[in-house]
């Protein structure tokens, strides 16, 4: 290094160069609380081992392609809670919103034959007022999202019992656009290998690009070996999971779709200026306003978003059952949703947390979900497991946040 | 009263902000009344006064969160209205509150920008507000060790200066710092002296609150005494005794604070 860099003047700061100063950095910063996504990650594996020793099948290509294609659309919800979460904010409707969307699909494609792109806007459109009217309670009474939301929960089954009328379940036809795509479709294993490489392409242009752009402002930057290295690592693990899911039916349709919608927010969250703004409100809403971000628009965009997630998932999950009812988004729909962003390690708190987190946390619920099905055990297990789970990932929020604020990084 | 400070400072410096007769009432109480300030550019004003002086009142006029009740605000020269936070910004007016108004969980970089972020192509340019933040936090000379660690890593000093530094990124010309030492210790309150002194390097009107007479006096060039409301002193720092300032916010030479200074001169001598 001939000159030092523009952020490494101060002599305060612990320069750990190249490979190994990289490892040392990621062992602070997990000490220091910053944990990620590595708790989750850890709790995936010691899971999936089990369940593998209990039942060799669990981690059969079948198994993991079955358990892929049921996380489509609970994940795809889980996606709008990450959001509400980073406000510091609840959503406890999306189940009902889900439902609805499912029953406005189901009635409108079925019973009155409307044409299927309108009834799919129709069902989206009813997420996105319910997120409106979510976003303006909030904002324009201050009432805590809880105990809204917790009204639009009973409001909406209400609105989706009368959409649904005197029929208790319909029935979509197989052969339509949605039931092929929500259960029949999946990626041709070349466009799944496809996919892997533009991503890893992108993924390893962005890292050169900003690199170089550093190194030309004077900044430091990552040293060609550890993105070489990152990139390979991407490749690796995606191009496994890929062939490995192709070993049998492959990337469903929809997982594919969640996993698009999951980048995109990811884009959005940290590299806009809306995405920036959520964190701000999430970290501390006056000197949001103060900094004039518009914290109004913010909220009332995020419940918009939740709730459009919810609708979709909703179509996606009567795509994939063929059918909706009364009873399509109850259950454990809204909980697995909420369970999911928390696990998958978005802070309860407050702007902290991840597109991704949606994944990873989706991934872990219907894991237990599969393997505990695999084992023939009875649902009041899997409910057990899953709340001990989501009880384990809320302490580990506040065990983190603890250490954080003991390490100066609250 | 004002024309004090009008004659005797240098003919090149630029007025930029001027009040008159600005008054205010919360109800019953009358918290302005015929207040005046001016504001030159390079200059550091202190507005000092007792508790419940008026101080925050006025710097909140400025700031647009209350407006006034009667009086004028001419900014340049031209008289304008401050509705709103925005349109005090719009203006050039910067202020820093009290209470800091970051956002722990973001690094200073996000901190900095927050509400005016740099985009390339739709998206943040990271690297150019980052390149940019060190280039600011250099002119103020500032401490801060990393700009990508959250502010809540940050010692209370480095915090205001990350606060005050973000006041800047508008290019304000008039910043409004409301009792920006008061939580701090002995070096990170000289810390931010260094920085108001920055501030008025760069042609900057700063105006300052505080109740601490000693810090107004090593930075400030000009003290307004406000009391009960009232302009009630505009003294030239290089022509005031501290003496003479702690009259002015009491209201009489003979007061509890000048008796107390007087007995112990006396037990001394
Ligand atoms: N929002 C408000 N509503 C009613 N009265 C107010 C309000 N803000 C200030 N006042 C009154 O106006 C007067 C001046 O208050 P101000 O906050 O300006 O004092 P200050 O000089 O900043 O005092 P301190 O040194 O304690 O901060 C006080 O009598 C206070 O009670
Ligand atoms: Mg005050």
């Amino acid at each position: 290094m001939t000159e030092t860099k523009l952020d490494q003047q101060d002599e305060r700061v612990v320069r750990n160069p190249g490979f190994r100063g990289a490892v040392r950095d990621f062992v602070l910063r997990v000490r220091g609380g910053d944990l990620g996504s590595l708790p989750v990650i850890l709790g995936l594996v010691v899971i999936w081992t089990v369940f593998q020793i209990l039942n060799p099948t669990f981690l059969s290509s079948s198994n993991l392609v079955n358990l892929t294609t049921q996380s489509a659309a609970v994940g795809t919800i889980a996606i709008g809670i990450v959001l509400v979460l980073l406000l510091g904010e609840i959503d406890l409707s999306v189940g009902s919103v889900s439902g609805l969307s499912s029953a406005i699909l189901a009635v409108g494609f079925v019973q009155l034959g409307i044409p299927l792109p309108l009834v799919l806007l129709a069902s989206l459109v009813a997420g996105v007022l319910a997120g409106l009217a979510f976003g303006f309670l909030r904002t324009l009474f201050g009432v805590p999202s809880f105990v809204i939301t917790l009204g639009g929960l009973l409001g909406i089954l209400g609105l989706q019992l009368f959409v649904l009328g005197k029929t208790k379940s319909i029935n979509i036809p197989f052969d339509s656009g949605v039931v092929q795509f929500g259960q029949q479709w999946f990626l041709p294993a070349w466009s799944s290998y496809l996919l892997v490489a533009i991503a890893v392409l992108v993924f390893a242009w962005n890292s050169l690009a900003l690199s170089r752009r550093r190194e030309s402002a004077g900044l430091s930057s990552l040293p060609l070996s550890i993105i070489v290295l990152r990139s390979a690592g991407l490749l690796v693990f995606l191009g496994l999971a890929a062939w490995y899911l192709n070993l049998s039916r492959g990337v469903g349709a929809p997982f594919a779709l969640f996993l698009v919608l999951v980048v995109i927010m990811h884009f959005f969250l940290t590299r806009t200026r809306w995405g920036r703004s959520v964190f701000a409100v999430g970290g501390n809403v006056e000197a949001a306003r103060r900094a004039g971000i518009r914290v109004n628009r913010v909220y009332i965009s995020v419940f918009v978003l939740c709730s459009l997630f919810a609708a979709l998932g909703g179509l996606m999950a009567a795509a994939r059952a063929a059918s909706a009812n009364s009873s399509s988004g109850g259950g454990d729909t809204n909980l697995n949703a909420i369970a999911a962003a928390v696990i998958g390690g978005t802070s309860l708190f407050g702007g902290r947390g991840s597109a991704f987190s949606a994944v990873l946390g989706i991934v872990v619920i219907m894991s237990i979900n599969s393997g505990l099905a695999l084992l023939f055990l009875e649902s009041y297990v899997q409910y057990i497991v899953t709340g001990a789970v989501l009880l384990l990932a809320v302490v580990i929020d506040s065990l983190s946040r603890r250490s954080r604020a003991a390490a100066g990084r609250a | 009263m004002t024309n004090l400070s009008s004659t005797t400072r240098s003919r090149t410096a630029e007025q930029l902000l001027s009040l008159r007769g600005i008054t205010k009432r919360f109800g019953a109480v009358r918290a302005l009344s015929g207040v005046d300030l001016d504001v030159y550019a390079g200059e550091v004003v202190a507005i000092v006064g007792d508790n419940g002086a008026g101080k925050s009142t006025l710097v909140k006029i400025l700031a647009g969160v209350h407006p006034q009740d009667g009086g004028t605000i001419s900014f340049g020269g031209v008289p304008t209205h401050i509705p709103s936070p925005t349109d005090s910004r719009d203006l050039g007016i910067a202020t820093v509150y009290q209470d800091l108004s970051l956002c722990d969980n973001l690094d200073v970089v996000s901190n900095l920008w927050l509400g005016r972020e740099l985009r390339k192509n739709g998206a943040l340019d990271e690297v150019e507000m980052e390149q940019r933040s060190w280039t600011l936090l250099r002119e103020l000379s500032a401490r801060i060790p990393s700009v990508r660690i959250p502010v809540a890593a940050l010692s209370g000093g480095q915090r205001q200066t990350v606060a005050i530094a973000r006041s800047l990124i508008g290019e304000p010309s008039v910043v409004i710092l409301d009792e920006p030492t008061a939580a701090l210790g002995v070096a990170q309150t000289a810390e931010v002296l260094n920085l108001i002194e920055r501030l008025r390097e760069r042609g900057l009107g700063v105006i300052l609150i505080s109740h601490n007479i000693a810090d107004v006096q090593a930075v400030a060039d000009r003290i307004i005494v406000l009391r009960l409301g009232r302009n009630n002193g505009d003294f030239r720092v290089a022509d005031v005794t501290s003496e003479m300032i702690i009259a002015a916010i009491t209201g009489a030479s003979d007061n509890s604070v000048s008796r107390r200074a007087a007995l112990q001169e006396e037990n001394e001598s």
